[in-house]
């Protein structure tokens, strides 16, 4: 895994020398929001210094505990002004170190926004401040009927405004889309410190779909200070399946005759041998003893289909050798059967003292290959991988697991973590799914796509953010310089030559 | 500038395929001067490089079903025809995405993944188009509802941009957020930041069973607020659909239920129920269904598309009732009730100031929305505003002038004269 660099931002690009300018700033906040919410001693900041992915620690110069959109748009008005970088924050779960602070910079969290504003059933919509917890949107939503549908493993603690940054899945989203398919409007303060409202309360709002840009934009393109979700409709019935197969090629081979046959289920999870040894020594979730390989496969929609799915499925496992299904009825059952499948990262912490969760794509079809490859390279590696997967959309979740204290076992595991990335790409696929590029993955990115791409990608970037001040150093691995045409660069790169950022 | 040199070196890019324009190849009105046609995203790559040195103005241009669609261009030098761009490059069936050229027709499409019994499901307005030109102008029909819009099925996209380069975003697997998503940015864009090249694009698996239900209601108000209820049951319908034709009291909704004929026999029933009220309800021919979400404007007609919250389409309907009383011009309305998404066609060439104060009024029943009027006779287009207000036009222009800082895409087709 390469480091990936978050220190400042030289003065070519942001036109501004950052010594001496967080000071400024922090005078102003304090001057605007007291003392309270604006945190400049060492070891309060400390505490901010990463979100979910603790391998990487950068302590912000300044951290804002902003309350409305006010704040944050005085905030970021003041940062333009001043040229000093900025982060937004939420819950601070995200896993590829997208909230990961700027040494220079100032950290805006929004945990405060955390205000549900309107939840209006019969327009199927609901307007939440970012702070807000994913799970709360849907407990609003369900005693009129509905839910929010993305439904990210971290719903219980994850905020929507980093659901937004990251373009947050889940494991229904097979059927359902991600968060961009269930956003219709956003209001935003762009990096000039301008309060901008995206989209509209109704779908097909009218200009460019910057909405769709900005979403999954991983915080490059402003902060998002409040927005319009959509609400989604329960349906009649859910049935959960728990299946036990004897290894995950028999599993994929369900997996395969069930989108073969037309059937769009709301889920399907699989977990091999070691993720299930792992969850059972977590939470005894009691799956079938003995198994290689479960599929999780939760059916959705009208009873009346429901039922014919439910007995497709079950044929189809039985077909692929499944020598047990249980089938959940009621909610305490379908609990049981996802306590295992939720609980999988955390519980391979009881089968190994450290581990790294990895987040690729590949086409479904190639799920048997790459498996293998895996299992190849973890072997050849001496380190254990456990796959933990979103089978119906060729989402993989390997986790390595390895022991810090052996010596070279972390430059092992990273080692076999950017090669299941490669995997990834060698077959079609892609080098996140759901946990975002952030500062972990930038560095795979000319992997995966070529410098024109990244160019035109980060023209946007230019329209929004001319001066590189919305969380920078996340997703590109080499900034734009804004205004320069593609192509008549010579010589090395400012960035390259101020040591921020290699060309990899 | 000597026009044959410039026919010469634009034909030099495309392997000859480029023409003087005809009488025929005007869009919307104004009249273009050469017509090239790349055969691949390296030919179009080559074609806007030189069409860029040479200054030229360029519109895309897939069959040419939506072409009088967005205000007319302020210069159409150059058309760029993706006609020679339509295979599908790629399709897995098991994957359920494919990899196609933007000129290939949905139809085409469709004829082919039949085959293994998958579809693309995006209906067409304007029967005959382009995956391309469909993506440009971001159209959909009924079955939007369950499956969404062009922006919920294109998973990547290989672009050309006005210089010439070539650009792909996204990927070719269903779930994937590695960098910016500029599938979401060119779609609907009008053809003003690019050519669109080649897409990726998500595909579901034909239903094994369908019907579609018909429910006549003698007032609007009654119809609207069936459409509601369907559009909020645990029926799953992949459309509901509301239709009011010119000077009717009354209006039709339509409900479409796709999945197993066991399961839709129970669902029909339960539809039945949702539809109360009705004077006469009835399961109809399914191509005629199908048929529902074709556009019923004539050349000479104004179309307005008004995108609503789902309690606002009773509004819009009481709108469209009394513009007809008020000012006397006949409306036909159709659309996604279930959406929040309808067609207005306005059928008064001869009363433009009319038609006119028809949209302003459709815009001021869209709160929260928008009313856009996508086709409208020249005399209509000077009256009105074809967009209405845009949330966030500054930072659009700002996107533009990144990506086609001279303005030689598509200019003036789009919001805020972009």
């Amino acid at each position: 895994m390469t480091t990936h660099p978050t220190g400042p931002v030289p003065a070519e690009v942001t036109g501004h020398d950052t010594a001496g300018s967080v000071q400024e700033l922090a005078r102003r906040c304090r001057a605007l929001l007291g003392d309270e919410a604006v945190i400049t001693d060492e070891a309060r900041r400390r505490t901010y210094e990463c979100d979910g992915l603790a391998a990487y620690t950068v302590v912000p110069a300044l951290v804002v505990l902003a309350a409305d959109t006010n704040i944050v748009r005085e905030v970021v008005a003041h940062c333009h002004e001043l040229g000093v970088p900025f982060v937004a924050r939420g819950s601070g779960t995200g896993l590829s170190g997208g909230a990961l602070p700027h040494a220079e910079g100032v950290l805006i969290v929004t945990s405060r926004m955390r205000e549900i504003l309107d939840v209006d059933p019969r327009a199927q919509r609901a307007v939440v401040q970012p702070g807000v917890i994913n799970l709360d949107v849907t407990a609003a939503a369900a005693p009129h009927g509905y839910y929010y549908a993305p439904d990210p493993s971290s719903q219980q603690i994850c905020s929507i405004g980093g659901n937004v940054a990251e373009n947050s899945g889940g494991a229904h989203c097979l059927k359902y889309g991600f968060t961009t398919n269930h956003v219709l409007s956003v209001q935003m303060v762009a990096p000039d410190g301008a309060l901008t409202r995206l989209g509209t309360t109704a779908p097909d709002a009218p200009g460019y779909d910057l909405l769709g840009a900005v979403v999954g934009s991983e915080g490059t393109l402003g902060i998002v200070t409040e927005a319009t979700v959509r609400l989604t409709r329960a349906p009649e019935a859910v049935v959960t399946l728990l299946a036990g197969f004897r290894s995950t090629d028999d599993a994929g081979t369900a997996v395969s005759a069930i989108i073969g046959a037309g059937v769009v289920p709301a889920a399907i999870e699989m977990m091999d041998r070691l993720s299930i040894e792992a969850a059972e020594k977590a939470v005894a979730c009691g799956y079938p003893a003995g198994a290689g390989a479960v599929l999780v496969v939760e059916l959705d929609g009208p009873a009346a289909e429901v039922e014919t799915q439910v007995g497709e499925v079950r044929e189809h496992c039985d077909a692929a050798g499944a020598f047990e299904i249980r089938q959940a009825v009621d909610d305490a059952q379908r609990a049981l059967i996802w306590k295992g499948r939720k609980s999988a990262f955390a519980a391979v912490g009881r089968i190994s003292p450290d581990y790294i969760v990895q987040d690729g794509v590949i086409p479904r079809t190639a799920l048997p290959e790459v498996l293998r490859r895996i299992d190849a390279l973890a072997r050849d590696n001496g380190v254990r991988v456990a796959n933990v997967f979103h089978a119906g959309d060729g989402n993989l979740h390997p986790l390595v697991l390895f022991d810090g204290s052996e010596e070279g076992a972390t430059e092992r595991a990273e080692d076999v973590s950017g090669q299941i990335l490669r995997l990834c790409l060698e077959h079609g696929g892609s080098i996140t799914g759901e946990h975002g590029v952030g500062a972990d993955k930038a560095a795979y990115m000319p992997q995966m796509f070529s410098d024109d791409d990244l160019d035109t990608m980060q023209l946007v970037r230019c329209a929004f953010d001319p001066r590189y001040l919305s969380n920078p150093g996340k997703v590109f691995p080499t900034p734009r310089l804004c205004g320069e045409r593609p192509g008549r660069r010579s010589g090395t790169h400012p960035l390259q030559d101020a040591g921020v950022a290699e060309i990899f | 500038m000597i026009a044959t040199g410039v026919l010469d070196d634009l034909a030099a890019t495309v392997g000859g395929h480029a023409q003087e324009a005809g009488s025929q190849d005007g869009v919307a009105g104004v009249p273009a001067r050469w017509v090239a046609a790349p055969g691949s995203a390296e030919e179009a790559s080559a074609l806007l490089h030189t069409a860029a040195g040479l200054g030229l103005t360029v519109v895309p241009r897939g069959r040419g079903t939506a072409l009088g669609w967005g205000s007319p261009p302020r210069s159409a030098d150059l058309l760029v025809s993706t006609e020679r761009m339509d295979r599908m490059v790629e399709h897995n069936p098991g994957d359920l995405v494919c990899v196609v050229e933007a000129g290939a027709t949905i139809d085409a499409m469709n004829e082919q993944l039949a085959q293994h019994r998958q579809q693309l499901a995006l209906d067409q307005p304007l029967p005959g188009a382009t995956i391309g030109g469909t993506v440009s102008t971001t159209r959909s029909g009924p079955r939007r509802l369950l499956y969404g819009t062009p922006r919920d099925q294109v998973l990547g996209v290989t672009m050309v941009r006005p210089d010439g380069t070539v650009a792909t975003a996204g990927s070719k697997v269903v779930k994937n957020v590695a960098g910016y998503d500029l599938a979401k940015l060119l779609g609907g864009a009008y053809g003003t930041l690019g050519l669109i090249c080649r897409l990726v694009v998500r595909l579901h698996p034909l239903p094994r069973a369908r019907m579609w239900l018909r429910a006549w209601y003698t007032d609007a108000e009654t119809a609207a607020a069936a459409a509601l209820r369907a559009a909020g049951s645990q029926l799953a319908p992949s459309a509901v659909e509301i239709r009011r034709t010119v000077s009717a009291a009354g209006a039709d909704v339509f409900v479409l239920l796709e999945g197993t004929r066991t399961g839709i026999d129970g669902r029909s029933r339960q539809a039945l129920e949702l539809l109360a009220g009705a004077t006469e309800t009835t399961d109809i021919d399914p191509e005629d269904g199908d048929r529902l979400g074709v556009l019923q404007a004539g050349p000479e007609d104004t179309l307005v598309k008004v995108a609503v919250p789902l309690p606002g389409v009773a509004a819009v309907l009481h709108t469209v009732q009394a513009a007809e009383s008020r000012y006397g011009v006949p409306c036909h309305l159709q659309g996604s009730a279930g959406a929040g998404v309808l067609h207005v066609v306005v059928q008064a060439r001869e009363r433009p100031d009319a038609v006119a104060r028809t949209v302003t009024d459709l815009r001021r029943a869209a709160v929260g929305g928008s009313a856009v009027v996508l086709q409208a006779p020249a005399p209509v287009r000077t009256l009105v505003d074809a967009w209405g207000p845009v949330n966030g036009l500054a930072l659009m222009r700002r996107v533009k002038d990144e990506f086609d800082p001279d303005h030689r895409f598509a200019p003036g087709r789009f919001v805020g004269g972009i």
